[in-house]
């Protein structure tokens, strides 16, 4: 079985949040992540790996720095590593990166292609089902827990107040939750081995039937308005009442003297 | 020279740090506080491979230097010197001599199993009356037949009821050196549940409290023949060797517990306010932070060339970083307990509460001064090589 996942760098919300000038994020100021659901994504593959016996390959776009994340994803035991970077894809939307990631893909073999189901800085979810239609396969949104049996995937599918179970012939692409399981860690010696490694390079020219309408920022249909940072609050006040009475009617006072009440 | 870390040093670290502050962290008052060995942490380090980390690959391990192992070490060290003495005494202690003075057939039967974390090593060569003395070694070995037969025991052995391979020093004879007769001393593996093999007292130690230290007891125990490590008579030179390499491991637990004293402290004067300003406005607290600082960093420049040098050596150079280890163990031993007393004092009342930290942090930094070679032993070590 042949197994692509996406993964995305994204900033730490530990770190500070930095913008260019345009709105979008300044992503070389900032420390980096793995995406969290993309994490329990690659984890999935990897017990897949572990259980059924499968080839990893994870695929990022971004930067040149985001080849970081790649050797992440070889030292917790993916097999390949492809980043796809150019200067013409950069302040990609959801749709120019689908396209681009589409674009990648298709020079690859694939059974199953598991994305996160959003990335934790534009929270769109909108990148794994755009890359499906691309690709003209189905896709099982939400996955929280998955299962192969013979030529298909069993999904349990998240709903707010339920579960779907959903089976689907492979290839298809599933967006995985972070609940879906815990990632493993990586090893010392898969670090040392994942940089040791070849990372392999893809820019536009290496993308199988994308139109350059569709890529980078102008290719993006989404126009950022305005971005910021989270504004920070200060301390407020701690207070220690002696008693649940003694504090219900502190929180009273308060809400009335704001007029929330 | 470069003091930069490399791409796969930095990831390591920052895998190791995870893993403190996931794993290792959330259980360090506890175990100090109950005196349990963490034996989940133990499998959980098993698996993310922290106990072969400077095995080769062939022989199941993960292949990486010893710089690494020694990062690895420290940053445990930072939220529980506990754990960090554990990796410590199993890997330097116990697989290092292995791989070292082990034939194929040794090396084949035990270190895979000890690299992968199936099993758990340790070290006895402390007896009640041979410490920094090893000529005063009591333990006994003598060859019947096809077996060695041990009697006698050893003391303040780390990993002691939890680890089931040991690498034991005793007497196996004696030899005439320099005109003078003198013991003849051999080094052996034994495994746990080997007949008349048993354990004393359990120690009832100041810090490191989760640690398993024991007494071993050797009655008529008999082990195979082949259980000899190195040659008859080298027992000595191979645990001063392995020794050489354990003062990386505790050097490195010394500059952990350090750095995670540091850290508390930095974050606890920020916080605290005494007379309407916190107390990180004091030049009191900035020059105290300032000096802890300054000596955390050289204790870990120290640290971190002791451990290439190793590497250096492993990777077959004709060195020897016998001199290293000990500066680095001097030097981050004394720093690691005057680190950790100053943050007691910079936290005032709180500091001397077991809820914040810093007291278990003082307590685990004194045995730093006094196992695998006293701060007193590293001055002679240094000092012989100054002199000769």
């Amino acid at each position: 079985m042949k197994i692509v996942v996406c993964v995305k760098q994204v900033p730490d919300t530990k770190g500070g949040v930095k913008f260019n000038p345009d709105g979008t994020l300044d992503r070389g100021a900032m420390l980096t992540i793995m995406n969290p659901d993309d994490k329990a994504g690659l984890e999935a593959a990897l017990r897949l790996k572990d259980e059924y016996g499968a080839e990893v390959t994870v695929v990022t776009m971004g930067l040149p720095k985001a080849e970081e994340v790649l050797r992440e994803a070889m030292a917790m035991g993916a097999d390949k590593g492809i980043l796809v970077t150019d200067r013409v894809l950069g302040g990609a939307d959801t749709w120019a990166t689908s396209t681009t990631l589409a674009g990648a893909i298709r020079n690859l073999e694939y059974d199953l292609i598991i994305t996160g189901r959003q990335a934790i800085d534009g929270d769109t979810a909108q990148v794994g089902p755009q890359i499906s239609e691309h690709l003209n396969i189905p896709v099982i949104s939400y996955a929280e827990d998955l299962k192969i049996e013979g030529n298909s995937v069993i999904v349990k599918r998240q709903y707010e107040d339920r579960y779907h179970m959903v089976k689907a012939q492979m290839p298809c692409l599933v967006t995985a939750l972070a609940e879906l399981n815990e990632p493993r860690y990586m090893t010392p010696g898969g670090i040392f081995d994942a940089y040791d490694a070849e990372i392999t390079v893809w820019g536009r020219a290496d993308l199988v039937d994308v139109d350059d309408a569709n890529l980078g920022l102008k290719g993006s249909p989404t126009k950022i308005a305005k971005a910021s940072d989270k504004v920070r609050k200060g301390a407020g006040e701690k207070v220690t009442p002696d008693s649940p009475d003694e504090a219900v009617s502190y929180i009273m006072d308060k809400l009335l003297t704001k007029h929330v009440i | 020279m470069d003091f930069t870390l490399s791409k796969k040093h930095e990831m390591a670290q920052t895998l190791f740090r995870e893993f403190a502050e996931n794993e290792v962290k959330p259980l360090a008052q506890e175990i100090d506080e109950e005196h349990r060995f963490p034996r989940e942490t133990v499998e959980k380090m098993a698996k993310a491979g922290f106990l072969g980390i400077p095995v080769p690959k062939e022989l199941g391990g993960q292949g990486c230097d010893p710089l690494t192992y020694a990062m690895c070490v420290e940053e445990l060290s930072k939220v529980c010197g506990t754990t960090g003495v554990i990796v410590s005494a199993h890997t330097s202690l116990c697989v290092d001599p292995i791989q070292t003075y082990g034939t194929p057939e040794q090396k084949e039967k035990y270190i895979p199993d000890l690299a992968s974390g199936k099993k758990l090593g340790a070290f006895g060569l402390t007896e009640p009356g041979a410490g920094t003395d090893a000529q005063g070694q009591q333990t006994k070995a003598v060859l019947d037949g096809d077996e060695w037969v041990l009697n006698g025991s050893k003391c303040f052995i780390t990993n002691g009821k939890e680890a089931d391979i040991y690498i034991i020093i005793a007497v196996t004879g004696k030899i005439e050196k320099r005109g003078r007769m003198q013991k003849e001393i051999s080094a052996f593996i034994v495994e746990k549940g080997t007949p008349g093999f048993t354990f004393g007292t359990k120690e009832n130690k100041m810090g490191i409290c989760a640690s398993s230290t024991y007494e071993l007891i050797f009655t008529d125990c008999r082990i195979p023949k082949e259980n000899l490590l190195g040659a008859k008579g080298k027992g000595f030179g191979i645990a001063m060797h392995t020794l050489d390499g354990g003062r990386i491991g505790i050097a490195a637990q010394a500059l952990g517990i350090a750095e995670g004293a540091l850290e508390t402290t930095i974050n606890y004067v920020k916080e605290r306010k005494q007379f309407g300003r916190s107390i990180s406005a004091f030049q009191n607290t900035q020059f105290q932070l300032a000096d802890m600082a300054t000596k955390v960093e050289a204790a870990k420049l120290l640290v971190y060339k002791a451990a290439m040098k190793k590497g250096e050596y492993q990777n077959g150079a004709k060195v020897s970083y016998s001199v290293e280890a000990a500066m680095a163990k001097l030097y981050a031993a004394e720093v690691a307990m005057e680190v950790t007393t100053k943050a007691v004092q910079l936290h005032g009342g709180y500091g001397y509460i077991k809820e914040y930290g810093v007291e278990r942090m003082m307590r685990d930094a004194k045995i730093t001064e006094i196992y695998e070679g006293t701060s007193e032993v590293q001055r002679m070590v240094i000092s012989a090589n100054l002199l000769n």
